[in-house]
């Protein structure tokens, strides 16, 4: 009989078996890394119609989160402020700034500027933002070090398995009352230990934040 | 003229030289003759028949297509299902279909480690049913989710969520137990193809067919130790499946029996469950063997005595799916619960009475028609009689969950399922997906194990000394020595025997 395959293809059985055993293990791999909201969502960084910096406002001009988002510890949202916002300053100072014409014209206009939003959640997830901080969770755990972004960009990945980190384990990401909005303080370096405060009404084991489905998906 | 001496040893000769009992191939054929035979439909033209048959089931399989389409556009709200009916058709489906790859496994595994040897005629074409339905029965737990671009989440794969499965739920467990035998039946068929896909391969003409069946049997030589690792795996791969038979229906089974539903909250479901599966299976397989014997002429090697064996095997099952049916009603009044005497009374008498009664019928009664041998020795009557018990079988599903179902704990809640056309087309278009299947199986691959056949042949026991059959050229004889055999009352091979006494 003679022969129809040259030598080589006597791999092929083994290679075939061989692929078939590491394809779905690659494929896991795959999604698990490269799938994750940690690579795809993490540094998203849309360009916005005016150039406004966190850097220097909540930066180096030091401004309170909640003089603009004034909304986060009463309402589910932390609330973009409205061009009046802007112009309570912006009145005075660089009045007549290129940079600024898109909010002086919503001013005059009132409608909106469009703001691109940065941090998103899908609809089916809901999200309060006053019970976080009541709780004790500041923006940064959150949000990161917004004071430092010229432009504000996602810098925690926001999956499932992130929030629930927290939900399992919140000791960790709480901290004081005053410090909220501080952007630098480190509940863990600064040693701080929630059930030992005063000001805190509720106990951490109290807190029972939900790790149940509807909890979130409502 | 033979003395009756001299006959009787021939007859012994011819027989197994071990048990004595009559040849299981008749015709008394050449190891030639049976790879003519089996090759014959796959090497010779496409026959107009065949065509027509492919034609129709990929036509039924389209169906499928587009149910399966609108199903995922739409979601389920296409089908009639609705609380409490949470499911209906989809799962019914979906028991029924893994309950029918029953047979193959059983076939080529159980009966292969206790030695029975008319397993060989028919453990290819069941083994190859068995897959095709498993992948039928895939499609409708895959598809129930609705939304199936999750059906990942069955699996428990790691995740951005930190979210498993839960592995107390015996619906994960299900999933496992499904994959797992549909991968080792598959694993277990192939591996059991290897030397007739490679004797396919030495047979053909063109370059194309030799390549490609070359590279199907995956360097097959014959060489003894090829056969001996062969030897080897199908043993372990038997050994391996024979559990699978049992669990995955036991598991299938769990589905229902771990809820605190009445009518599914019993003990029984395990073993009532496998009986009905392997019931099933076999069959689903007589059904099909009974017009591929006779259209494909092989009527020697898939004999009356192979369908009579199968006969008596749904018999058996029949007879514990009945026995489980009666036990279901005392269990129910002896417990003296009355939501479960509720439900069993409801069943039988119920708005759903005409379901359970065909399933009774079906089940219960037809099987047992087979204690007339004139009956179970009769392909018409087989093929018909396997028929019933198919449908009977959907409806033993379609009864235990519609039932348990539609009465909820609070009446308000009462509900009665009707299928809208979408439940009946996907399920009528899984059919076109496992016929279209067994289509391209009945023209690509050898439907029947030639060297396995073979082996039960008389002349391949090494101590056979009788004379060696001739190689018979003329096309198909086989179907006159059957009539023969058939006719002098036993199943000797006539022609054998007159071939002898010339001599």
């Amino acid at each position: 009989m003679p022969v129809i395959f040259p030598p080589w293809t006597n791999k092929l059985p083994l290679a075939t078996a061989a692929f078939a055993a590491i394809a779905p293990v690659g494929a896991i791999v795959f999604f698990w890394y490269w799938g994750s909201p940690a690579f795809t969502d993490v540094g998203y960084q849309p360009i916005q119609p005016v150039p406004f910096s966190h850097q220097l406002h909540a930066g180096q001009l030091g401004m309170d989160c909640r003089y603009c988002h004034n909304a986060v510890e009463r309402s589910p949202y932390a609330a973009v402020p409205p061009s009046e916002t802007c112009m309570n300053c912006h009145k005075l100072v660089l009045k007549d700034s290129v940079k600024l014409a898109k909010v002086r014209e919503s001013h005059e206009t009132g409608k909106a500027v469009e703001w691109v939003r940065v941090h998103m959640l899908p609809d089916y997830a809901y999200f309060d933002h006053s019970v976080h901080l009541a709780a004790g969770v500041g923006c940064a755990s959150c949000h990161g070090r917004v004071d430092q972004m010229k432009l504000v960009k996602q810098e925690k990945p926001l999956s499932m398995g992130w929030c629930l980190e927290c939900h399992r384990a919140p000791e960790k990401h709480l901290r004081p009352k005053s410090e909220i909005t501080n952007m630098e303080y480190d509940p863990v370096k600064a040693g701080y230990k929630p059930d030992e405060d005063p000001d805190r009404v509720r106990k951490v084991s109290q807190l029972a934040p939900p790790i149940h489905c509807s909890g979130c998906h409502r | 003229m033979l003395t009756k001496n001299q006959a009787q040893e021939q007859q012994l000769q011819l027989s197994d030289p071990i048990d004595r009992r009559a040849p299981l191939i008749l015709g008394n054929p050449s190891f030639n003759k049976i790879t003519e035979d089996i090759c014959r439909p796959i090497e010779g033209k496409t026959h107009v028949v065949w065509w027509l048959y492919f034609f129709m089931a990929a036509s039924i399989l389209s169906i499928l297509g587009g149910a399966l389409g609108h199903l995922i556009y739409n979601g389920t709200g296409i089908w009639g299902l609705n609380n409490p009916v949470g499911w209906a058709w989809d799962i019914t489906n979906f028991v029924f279909w893994i309950g029918i790859g029953h047979a193959g496994t059983l076939i080529s595994a159980i009966l292969f480690l206790f030695r029975q040897k008319w397993r060989t005629s028919i453990n290819r074409a069941a083994e190859a049913m068995t897959i095709f339905a498993v992948m039928c029965a895939l499609i409708f737990p895959g598809v129930h989710v609705g939304r199936i671009w999750v059906a990942y989440y069955m699996l428990p794969l790691p995740n951005q969520m930190s979210m498993w499965p839960n592995f107390r739920s015996p619906l994960l467990w299900d999933v496992f137990a499904v994959n797992i035998y549909g991968t080792v039946s598959v694993i277990f068929w192939y591996m059991g193809l290897i030397p007739d896909l490679a004797t396919i391969r030495d047979r053909a003409k063109g370059k194309i067919r030799q390549i490609i069946y070359g590279f199907l049997s995956v360097g097959w030589t014959g060489s003894a130790r090829h056969w001996m690792n062969y030897e080897k795996a199908t043993l372990i791969l038997a050994g391996l499946s024979t559990p699978l038979v049992l669990s995955v229906h036991t598991i299938v089974s769990f589905d229902f029996a771990t809820s605190v539903l009445p009518g599914w909250h019993t003990t029984i479901f395990p073993p009532y469950f496998v009986a009905g599966a392997v019931f099933s299976g076999f069959a689903m397989v007589a059904t099909l063997l009974i017009v591929v014997r006779k259209a494909y002429d092989i009527e020697h090697i898939i004999t009356i005595r192979h369908l009579e064996n199968m006969a008596k095997i749904m018999t058996v099952t029949g007879s514990m799916v009945g026995y489980a049916y009666c036990l279901e009603f005392f269990i129910a009044w002896y417990s003296g619960n009355p939501y479960e005497i509720f439900i069993f009374k409801n069943r039988a008498f119920g708005p759903y009475w005409w379901a359970y009664w065909t399933m009774f019928t079906c089940n219960v009664v037809s099987p047992q028609l087979f204690w007339f041998k004139a009956l179970r020795t009769s392909p018409v009557a087989i093929f018909i009689i396997s028929i019933f018990v198919n449908i009977g079988m959907w409806f033993e599903r379609f009864v235990i969950i519609a039932t348990s179902l539609h009465r909820d704990f609070l009446p308000s809640s009462w509900f009665y399922f009707s299928p809208t056309i979408w439940d009946i087309l996907t399920f009528a278009g899984s059919f076109g997906l496992f016929f279209t299947m067994f289509a391209l199986f009945l023209r690509f691959v050898p439907m029947v194990a030639i060297a396995e056949v073979k082996s039960v042949l008389p002349q391949a026991d090494p101590h056979f000394e009788g004379e060696m059959p001739k190689d018979d050229p003329s096309p198909a004889p086989a179907r006159k020595a059957v009539a023969e055999s058939e006719e002098e009352g036993d199943l000797m091979p006539a022609t054998a025997v007159a071939r002898q006494g010339a001599h």
